[in-house]
Parts: C-alpha cells; sequence; structure tokens
C-alpha cells in the first residue's frame, strides 16, 4: 500500500470528469427527464378533462335523446288524432254523400213511378174510349165527352 | 496459471503490484522493476495501471452518457436512453431524499459520476484475474493491476476531493467564524472544554475521507485477494469457488458503488446543515 502520485493524478481526473458531467451529462438528460414527466402529467391531466367532457356529452345526450322521445311520442299523438279525424270527416262525408245520392235515386224514381202513372193513366183514357167505341159500335166523339173522360183518368 | 512463478506469494504478491513509474534515487524516471524500485521511488511514483484504468473506465462511462444525452428524446426514450436515465433517476431520487431539494449544480453530476465510474472499476473485478495481467506480460509490461478501486490512492484521491468539496461549502454555507465555532463548541459546550472539543471534532472530520476512501480500497481489496488465492487452485477446481464468489461481489460491487455515492452526498448535505445541533 503505496500512497504516491497516483492519489493526485486520480483527484484531478475524478475532477475532470465531474466537471465534464457537469456541462454535458447531467442537464440535458435532467432536463429531458424533467421535459417528459411534464408531458406525462400533461397528459394525464388532458384524459382526465376528456373524460369529464365525455361523461357530460353523456349526460346532454341522454337528455337529448328523452327530449326527441318525447317529441316523437307527442308527433305520434298528434298524427294519430289527426288520423281519427280524418277517418271521421271522411265518414262523415261518405254517409252525406250515400244519402244524397240514395235520396236522388228516391226522387228519380219517384218521378218515374208519378211519369209511368200518367202514361198508364192516358192509355187507359185511351182503352176506355176504344172499349167503349167498339161497344157502341160508334165512335165517339171526343171533344162531347172530354169532360167525363178527364174525370174517369182522375179516378185511376 | 501460478505455474510460472517460484511459489504462490510470489504469484500473489505479483498481482498485488502496480505498474510502477517513478524517480529512482539517481533521479531518473523509469519503470520500477520490482518491489524494491518501487520502494526507492517512495511518494515520487505513479500507478500507471491504476491510472489508465480508471481513465479509459471513466471515458467510457462520459462516452455513454453523452451519447446518450446527445440523442436524448422527451418522447419516447431508447435502450441506451433508458439505462442512462435510469441510473440518473437513482442519483437524483438519492440525493431529494438525503440532500433535499436545494439548488445545487454540482452534487447531481458529481454523485452520478462518483456511482458508475466507481462501479465500472469495481467491475473489472469480474475479469478473470489473470487474463488481463497475462496478456500485459506476454506484450512485455511486467505487472498489471485492472482493478483501480484496490489501488488506495485511487480511492483516496477520490475521497480527499469530496472532503475538499465539503470544506469548501463548510465555509461558503457556514462561513469561517460559524465553522470554527462549530469545530469547538460541541460535544460539550463550555469555554473551558474548547480544546477538547476541537481535538474530537478534528479527528471525526479527518476520519471522514480516510474511512470513506479506506472502506471501498479495504472491500474491494479483499475481494480480489479471495479471486487470486481462488485461482492458485488447479484449473479444474477453481470454477467450484469463483463462480458463488463472482455471483456474490456482483452485489458487492454494485453496493460500495452505492455506499461511496450516499457517503458522498451525507457529507454534503451536513456541510450545509447550518444549525444542525
Amino acid at each position: 500500500m503505496n500512497i504516491n502520485l497516483t492519489m493526485l493524478g486520480q483527484a484531478i481526473s475524478f475532477i475532470l470528469f465531474v466537471l465534464f458531467c457537469m456541462k454535458y451529462v447531467w442537464p440535458p438528460l435532467t432536463s429531458i427527464m424533467r421535459e417528459r414527466q411534464q408531458a406525462i402529467s400533461d397528459g394525464l391531466e388532458k384524459a382526465t378533462a376528456a373524460e369529464k367532457q365525455l361523461e357530460q356529452a353523456n349526460e346532454s345526450a341522454g337528455l337529448e335523446l328523452e327530449e326527441a322521445k318525447k317529441q316523437s311520442a307527442e308527433l305520434i299523438a298528434q298524427a294519430r288524432t289527426r288520423a281519427s279525424q280524418i277517418e271521421a270527416e271522411a265518414k262523415s262525408k261518405a254517409t252525406d254523400e250515400a244519402a244524397r245520392i240514395v235520396e236522388g235515386a228516391q226522387a228519380e224514381i219517384d218521378q218515374e213511378i208519378s211519369r209511368a202513372r200518367e202514361e198508364l193513366r192516358a192509355k187507359v183514357g185511351e182503352l176506355a174510349v176504344e172499349g167503349a167505341e167498339r161497344i157502341l159500335e160508334a165512335s165517339v166523339d171526343r171533344a162531347a165527352h172530354e169532360a167525363m173522360l178527364s174525370k174517369l183518368s182522375a179516378q185511376l | 496459471m501460478a505455474g510460472e512463478y517460484a511459489n504462490s506469494s510470489e504469484y500473489i504478491q505479483h498481482h498485488l503490484t502496480n505498474l510502477t513509474y517513478g524517480r529512482f534515487a539517481d533521479g531518473e524516471w523509469g519503470f520500477a522493476h520490482g518491489p524494491e524500485d518501487i520502494a526507492e521511488m517512495g511518494f515520487m511514483s505513479i500507478h500507471v495501471d491504476t491510472m489508465f484504468w480508471s481513465i479509459f473506465l471513466g471515458g467510457l462511462f462520459l462516452a455513454i452518457f453523452t451519447l446518450a444525452a446527445r440523442s436524448a428524446t422527451a418522447g419516447v426514450p431508447g435502450t441506451l436512453q433508458n439505462i442512462c436515465e435510469m441510473a440518473v433517476e437513482f442519483v437524483d431520487d438519492n440525493i431529494t431524499q438525503v440532500f433535499g431539494s436545494r439548488p445545487n449544480a454540482i452534487i447531481g453530476p458529481l454523485s452520478l459520476t462518483i456511482l458508475v465510474w466507481v462501479f465500472l472499476m469495481n467491475m473489472m473485478d469480474l475479469v478473470p484475474v489473470d487474463w488481463i495481467p497475462y496478456l500485459a506480460t506476454m506484450a512485455g509490461i511486467p505487472y498489471m493491476k485492472v482493478v483501480a478501486t484496490t489501488d488506495p490512492n485511487a480511492t483516496l484521491g477520490m475521497s480527499v476531493s469530496v472532503f475538499l468539496l465539503v470544506l469548501y461549502y463548510n465555509f461558503k454555507i457556514k462561513g469561517p467564524l460559524k465553522f470554527g465555532a462549530s469545530l469547538v463548541t460541541h460535544p460539550i459546550p463550555h469555554w473551558s472544554m474548547y480544546w477538547f472539543n476541537f481535538i474530537l471534532e478534528f479527528v471525526d472530520m479527518l476520519a471522514k475521507p480516510l474511512s470513506h476512501g479506506l472502506r471501498l480500497f479495504g472491500n474491494l481489496y479483499a475481494g480480489e485477494m479471495i479471486f487470486i488465492l481462488i485461482a492458485l487452485l488447479p484449473f479444474w477446481a477453481q470454477w467450484a469457488l469463483s463462480l458463488p464468489w463472482a455471483i456474490f461481489h456482483i452485489l458487492i460491487i454494485a453496493l460500495q458503488a452505492f455506499v461511496f455515492m450516499i457517503l458522498t452526498i451525507v457529507y454534503l448535505t451536513q456541510a450545509h446543515e447550518v444549525d444542525e445541533h
């Protein structure tokens, strides 16, 4: 165990190494590590914020969905009422139309009946005159018997 | 491998001798060729192998870490950057725990340098004890001690540097008056006992760098010694002892590097604490 100049040499190289380390190794490495730490903590913060945002968005989406559901239910109800309204309207219109058609037909029938009755009446008068002519074997003077004839047809 | 030596004590002696360059008694400078030469040189000599390995490994440490720092990114780090950042973070955590978060530009790089450099120097202990000395002998170099931390000059060189830094901070933070007062006023705070306090504190102060450096030296020297003793066994039996010892030594080399760093941090912390008692 000899103590000699090696000790001095070792001390000098030690000091030089430390100085070099102080200048070129320690500061860049520590600053980069700090930078990364900052980046990670920023990222974590952002993630938390994003999570909160997502939660809020979910909540508002739920609210909106509920609102939409309510609206659609309202719309459906409205549509139902409108449909039943239209149905009722259509029904009443159809009933009216049918009644009108029936009425028209009735009127026509009445007209037809009265016309037929009139015709019949005229025919009956003629037939009566003809029958009388045959019976009497002479012509009947229509003008002379007009009053009697119309009385007869009125009785029919 | 012990076959080339006259006996095992010569083998051990050879393995524990540094390659020494120094001044002979006649004023000439040159390499020592034996223990007698080294004794003749005394203080005016230098261990070339210690200097070479320590500077080589220190340069390796700085090269690796500078490379990592140059290409470092705050994004996803690569493997090299990861390893370097692990070391930096480990050192930084220990400093924060012991030293606190006082702003200090030196303690971080100082601790990192100590941790990695001492670790690398210790790690040379795991290279089989004969390989490098044998190659050196073939190349014509008579002595080659590979593990720089088994040289007390290396460990004391570092611990004394740390001690000088501690003294500097003592003067800077406490001022010469308070620092002087701290040397004489305890443990017995009475003026008549100041001389006694001074002796205690002075011995305590000097013991710090000495124990700091010799602890590392002693651990590694003993470890190296056991490797050398194991190497005296026949080659087919060596692994039975050298393997467990090497595995155990992995713990020691890391632990001693860590202890050296922690003690440095502790001493610097003490120098910064003004009202300790």
